[in-house]
């Protein structure tokens, strides 16, 4: 028999771990670069700051950030290109393996939590990918990079089902809506969960005192301030919450249609309910006094930890009408 | 708090509550404020209520209350998993119980959070509903002195041309990118985005809407449950169903009495994938309609495709084999001929049935056994289903004799014998064998009790009949729920000024700069672009 089509998409996706890994590594590289090249920048600095007292040094605290930006950070663009590179190969691998499966089920490859793992971090990728064509958040590689490797790595190993028909059930519109925007929303909101991360430390980097931001957290020296980063994490979230919302509201189309009910409190409806509260909770943190700022950047992470949690607990461990993983108990 | 019903003042932003962070906060401690009466203290209790602080807390207490229902199973969606629940946590069940853990959604704690939230934001939307519309009608508010501190301050400096002529093409300029204008002096001021807050007020009455319909429209509902053999037909009656729940406000009369009979129920099976060999890939219900005026037609119902008719939805949910046993008692009557639909035990169809004769003689006849669609056998040698179709139908009985126990008026599931007033006279753990049949074949029971045939084997279907005139009406609010969410978070609201004064030696000087009211990360771009826009029609 010669090797089927699931049988090149499996050989793929391991190529593309393997890439993604790589990746990753690149990512890091660049996180550790940039703690150290921040030393050499400080070293020099110190010498000067301290004989023009402590009004200079927050001039150089600021000198020192954009020259992180722009002169000395050569060596460090060449690991975040070849990060970039990097994971720009996996994805296409990633895509290629992702297509080939769904040729080889004849249908949309997100029927069972395999095929759902493998779009729904394509789909982080390219959002990943996206993303950087507006805004540089390459800094977020480690992170979001270092997830999908993960992600991908643990549902090809311990989910993964051979090709199988759709049950009657799922032989709907809405499989290739419903699940394709729930994946595009959990992007968005791994995005900005990782962002509300970053926020946090840079939020605690920003809290030392100046003489010591040049020993501790040094990496977060050359990236963007806290509030830019919760700008960011902002408008990434209210899109994955644009999204997330859909995916609610067709999802109770779908419920309607296959089992006579729009909305029923089963457990999957309970957390993408529970989901969606926590996501208005942080839009509405964020403009309440005194709540912007590091609450309303741990309701993000909450709310990001619940999607995985939706996504893998729920998923495996509880039971419910959403028992689609393939995997028999 | 921008609170005020003078128009003017009225323009100065939108709305919020006071700790809103676009709100100035209120001023004063409180330390020399004046006694609250009760209108006072109600006041201030109506104010914590409609705070942004109380609502934000309310929400994530929300979220915390719905977790414990996926934790536990639920009455409303898993009765079963409840009663089970007793059964395995016997001491910790009836706590859980006590303090509505198996009705989570609809318990008072529950109720009581969103209730809450929902007054709060009632609370919070009014007065911001009627600020929204003065503001909307409220002309752009004066153009400040000093441009250069507001933001993407650009400034333009040209050789000719005069300053009317700049006015003029500014307020063009900023009419055609949608924004509403007034003119003061020789400046234009200029704002845009209502749409915004219009969204975001849309958003909030939408969800209240949501809340609204669900609550009183569920009441003026039904569902109920029939299970149908190939060849039977069922009535819309309310004595017809298996079960039936009604809503609160539900009217008997509200049943039409259509009917509808089941030819056939197709079912497509896996042929050729070894890894899915057997599973079902559709079915289809093919269904006649009969109307109360005597109009037929056909139907389909298959599973994501309900059969809408009469204001009613039948939803396909199970299905099953409903063998037709006919049994004669010990004097060569006919006792029972029936189809008896039996529950499917796994997923090749071995299914569990009970067959109760009341009408027999001497003695009351219970029959309880397995159907096989596919007869094979497991490697202890007990018989099974190897395949879900109907390849080699078998129907296998233990035998009981004496009183069922049905006479007595308690009702009984009738998938359950209960064998404690009868006595086993066949199958195992007796000296007789089971009975084993073959569609067309007959068994003596023994002692001259009399026979059991197995007829034929047609296939069943539970269908679920909904009606909920609500339901639309949640589409449409959630729909609208979906646009204010657009419109509130991604169109911008801001100001714009652009002021044109004469240069100091002949020609123009023109300043544009603008102001953010909410999130506005493209508000420089925008006022850069609209500069140039003025400049291309200068």
């Amino acid at each position: 028999m010669t090797p089927s089509l699931d049988t090149v998409s499996v050989i793929l996706v391991y190529s593309a771990i393997a890439v993604y890994a790589l990746a990753f590594i690149a990512f890091t590289m660049d996180l550790a670069r940039r703690a150290g090249e921040v030393r050499t920048v400080a070293a020099a600095s110190v010498g000067t700051a301290a004989s023009s007292g402590s009004g200079g040094t927050a001039l150089l605290d600021r000198e020192q950030i954009e020259a992180g930006d722009a002169t000395a950070s050569r060596g460090r663009l060449v690991w975040l290109r070849i990060g970039l590179s990097l994971t720009i190969i996996g994805f296409v691998v990633h895509l290629v393996a992702t297509v080939l499966r769904g040729l080889a089920a004849e249908r949309v490859p997100w029927a069972n939590m395999y095929e759902f793992s493998l779009t729904a971090t394509l789909i982080i990728t390219a959002v990943f990918l996206g993303v950087q064509l507006r805004q540089d958040l390459r800094f977020l590689g480690t992170f979001i990079i270092g997830l999908v490797t993960v992600l991908l790595g643990l549902s090809t190993v311990g989910f993964y089902v051979s090709v199988v028909p759709l049950p009657p059930s799922l032989q709907s519109i809405w499989l290739i809506i419903h699940v394709f925007v729930a994946s595009l929303g959990t992007a968005f909101l791994g995005l900005g969960a990782a962002l509300s991360i970053m926020q946090l430390l840079q939020h605690r980097r920003e809290g030392l005192p100046v003489e010591s931001r040049f020993t501790r957290m040094r990496a977060f020296a050359s990236l963007p301030d806290a509030e830019k980063l919760e700008n960011l994490a902002y408008r990434l979230i209210i899109v994955g919450f644009v999204f997330w919302t859909f995916t609610l509201i067709a999802g109770a189309i779908w419920a309607e249609a296959a089992w006579g009910r729009y909305w029923g409190w089963d457990v999957k409806e309970v957390w993408t309910f529970v989901i969606w509260t926590i996501f208005a909770g942080y839009i509405h943190a964020r403009s309440t006094r005194g709540w912007r700022g590091v609450p309303s950047a741990w309701l993000a992470i909450v709310g990001f930890s619940s999607v995985l949690f939706n996504y893998t607990v729920v998923n495996l461990f509880f039971n419910g009408l959403h028992s689609y993983s393939g995997l028999t108990e | 708090m921008a609170r005020s019903s003078d128009g003017s003042k009225a323009t100065e932003g939108v709305l919020r509550p006071s700790d809103h962070i676009d709100s100035t906060p209120a001023d004063g401690g409180g330390l020399n404020e004046p006694k609250l009466g009760v209108l006072g203290y109600l006041r201030f209790f109506w104010r914590q209520l409609t705070s942004m602080r109380t609502a934000l807390v309310l929400l994530l207490l929300l979220a915390v209350a719905a977790v414990p229902g996926s934790l536990v199973p639920q009455r409303s969606a898993d009765p079963n998993g409840v009663a089970q629940y007793f059964v395995t946590n016997p001491d910790l069940a009836p706590i859980l119980d006590s303090i509505q853990m198996f009705d989570v959604y609809t318990s008072a704690w529950f109720s009581a959070i969103y209730l809450l939230l929902f007054v709060s934001l009632v609370g919070c939307i009014i007065p911001r509903i009627r600020h929204h519309w003065q503001a909307m009608r409220a002309r752009p508010p004066r153009t400040p002195k000093r441009l250069s501190r507001l933001e993407g301050f650009v400034r333009d400096e040209r050789a000719e041309g005069t300053v009317a002529d700049a006015v003029d093409a500014a307020e063009r300029t900023l009419k055609r990118a949608g924004y509403r204008t007034e003119r003061y002096g020789d400046s234009v001021s200029a704002e845009r985005g209502y749409l915004r807050e219009t969204g975001n007020l849309v958003f909030h009455s939408a969800l209240v809407g949501v809340l609204v319909t669900v609550g009183v429209g569920g009441g003026f509902g039904y569902q109920g449950q029939k299970i149908i053999v190939e060849g039977q037909t069922f009535v819309n009656t309310l004595l017809a169903y298996d079960s039936f729940s009604p809503g609160r406000f539900f009217d008997q009369d509200a049943l039409d009495p259509y009917s509808i009979t089941l030819d056939q129920l197709d079912v497509v099976y896996e042929e050729e994938n070894l890894d899915a060999l057997g599973q079902p890939t559709d079915f289809t219900a093919h269904v006649d309609l009969l109307d109360q005026d005597g109009t037929t037609s056909d139907g389909e119902i298959k599973v994501n495709h309900p059969l809408r008719v009469h204001g009613n939805d039948v939803f396909l949910l199970g299905n099953g084999y409903a063998p037709v046993i006919t049994v004669r008692d010990g004097e060569g009557n006919i006792a029972f001929s029936e189809a008896v639909p039996f529950l499917p035990q796994d997923a090749n169809l071995t299914s569990l049935g009970v067959v109760k004769v009341p009408d027999a003689l001497p003695e009351q006849l219970g029959l309880v056994g397995f159907a096989y669609p596919t007869q094979g056998y497991l490697d202890s040698g007990a018989m099974t289903s190897v395949y879900p179709d109907d390849i080699r139908p078998v129907v296998s009985f233990n035998v009981f004799t004496g009183d069922l126990g049905v006479d007595d008026g308690i009702p009984r599931s009738v998938y359950e014998l209960d064998t404690r007033d009868m006595t086993q006279v066949a199958g195992r753990g007796t000296d007789v064998d089971a009975i084993i049949l073959e569609p067309g074949q007959t068994q003596d029971l023994p002692n001259g009790l009399g026979s059991v045939t197995f007829e034929s084997m047609p296939r069943f279907v539970s269908v679920d009949v909904h009606h909920d005139p609500s339901q639309l009406w949640v589409l449409v609010f959630a729909v609208l729920v979906l646009l204010g969410l657009l419109s509130s978070l991604f169109i911008p609201r801001r100001r714009v000024w652009i002021r044109v004064t004469a240069g100091a030696d002949g020609g123009i000087v023109s300043e544009y700069a603008g102001l953010a009211r909410g999130e506005d990360p493209g508000l420089s771009a925008a006022v850069s672009a609209l500069a140039k826009q003025h400049a291309d029609r200068l």
